[in-house]
């Protein structure tokens, strides 16, 4: 093959769709497969491994993210019908879950008022400039609605999802390990705590676990959603 | 909805239960995409700083409540939709993930607040939360489940 016929398919895998939506797969069914052979072990989350795969990929071809995105985009809209289909297993648990939603909305509010002012005055005291203390503090909020929260607040949005991701794969991989080491057995409180941390991604943790779990920590992630847009232009003005 | 039968007809063969699901699928998962148009529209003419796929999530919460209320059978082809999405969720994650790619200068350069930060408000919000839940469980005289 000539040079030429090869940058001409180099220039088509770059630019047409097929190659990014094709390696997010790729690469997620590879994380899966490492999740079952290792036992579901915390550490092995699929969404952590899938992004170190194709961020390694997308760094040795010196491909640009939009590029991948092109084709990513199509997995990444999911998302909007998957949050409507959480009511499924919301609808199936809530005549379980009824006489806990009093405490369950009292701590969920409790623990984003403590991690909001935690956020805040650790990363000032730090050094990290206003932007990123903004788009920090939306840590907790599923990414869609967190990139809304961080420009009505002064964040970066792009840079919010970072820090929701971050939040959402730390949650994931120690959340329970963290709680259990503390004497918390009960598995409801732990998915609640992991929904109302990390959100969207603790709540895939915990419907890897059972769907129970899931339903348990998709209420405190919806709960977490409506508070934290509603407490957060509020609390970060606050300290 | 005609597919809560499913069940219960007789040993159909192979093919035909493939299409039938494949059928469920397709309807289930229009029925999501609907609720979350629903969802979408709403929040835009009344102008509510929540996103479009909540309200729909909740507009189909009530509408499942409702069926129940009445005593129609429940929606086996959204159920089917939801479970195949729901079981692979961490998936939908990682398009956005990838995206840390174009912060790695910030990064960088802020990486002690923010590590610090968000490991920090990351222990606080989960200990918190499941220490106050267990409080506010104990205090209402609730029974702590499992």
């Amino acid at each position: 093959m000539q040079q030429a016929d090869l940058d001409i398919l180099w220039v088509y895998l770059t630019t047409s769709p097929l190659a990014g939506l094709t390696i997010t797969l790729l690469a997620y069914l590879f994380a899966y497969w490492v999740q079952v052979k290792s036992n579901a072990h915390p550490l092995a989350n699929t969404v952590l491994i899938s992004a170190i795969v194709i961020v390694i990929a997308l760094l040795l071809t010196d491909t640009s993210y939009q590029d991948y995105f092109e084709g990513a985009q199509f997995i990444h809209f999911l998302l909007g019908p998957a949050t409507v289909a959480l009511a499924i297993p919301l609808y199936r648990q809530l005549a379980d879950m009824r006489q806990y939603l009093l405490p369950v909305f009292l701590s969920v509010m409790v623990g984003i008022v403590a991690g909001t002012l935690t956020i805040i005055l650790i990363s000032r005291e730090l050094g990290a400039d206003l932007a990123t203390q903004m788009s920090l503090s939306v840590r907790s909020v599923t990414a869609p609605v967190a990139m809304g929260i961080a420009e009505q607040i002064g964040g970066i949005a792009s840079l919010s999802v970072v820090m929701v991701l971050i939040t959402g794969v730390f949650g994931a991989v120690f959340g329970g390990k963290i709680l259990r080491l503390l004497g918390i057995q009960s598995d409801m409180v732990i998915a609640i705590a992991m929904g109302n941390n990390s959100h969207g991604i603790g709540t895939a943790r915990a419907f890897t676990i059972n769907q129970r779990k899931g339903a348990y920590a998709a209420l405190a992630m919806a709960l977490a959603v409506v508070l934290n847009a509603l407490l957060l232009p509020w609390l970060v003005t606050l300290v | 909805m005609p597919e809560k039968q499913n069940h219960h007809d007789l040993q159909p063969s192979n093919s035909q239960q493939l299409e039938k699901a494949g059928l469920a699928f397709l309807v289930g998962f229009t029925t999501l995409l609907c609720f979350q148009l629903l969802g979408e529209v709403s929040v835009r003419l009344i102008n509510i700083p929540v996103p479009g796929p909540v309200i729909g999530l909740i507009m189909l919460l009530v509408c499942l409540f409702v069926r129940q209320k009445r005593g129609a059978p429940e929606l086996g082809s959204v159920i089917s939709a939801s479970s195949t999405l729901l079981t692979h969720l961490s998936l939908l994650f990682v398009p956005a993930s990838v995206g840390v790619i174009t912060h790695l200068q910030t990064l960088s350069e802020q990486w002690q607040p923010i590590a610090v930060s968000l490991l920090a408000a990351s222990i606080v919000t989960l200990t918190v939360t499941a220490f106050s839940l267990k409080c506010f469980i104990f205090m209402m005289k609730k029974k702590l489940p499992e």
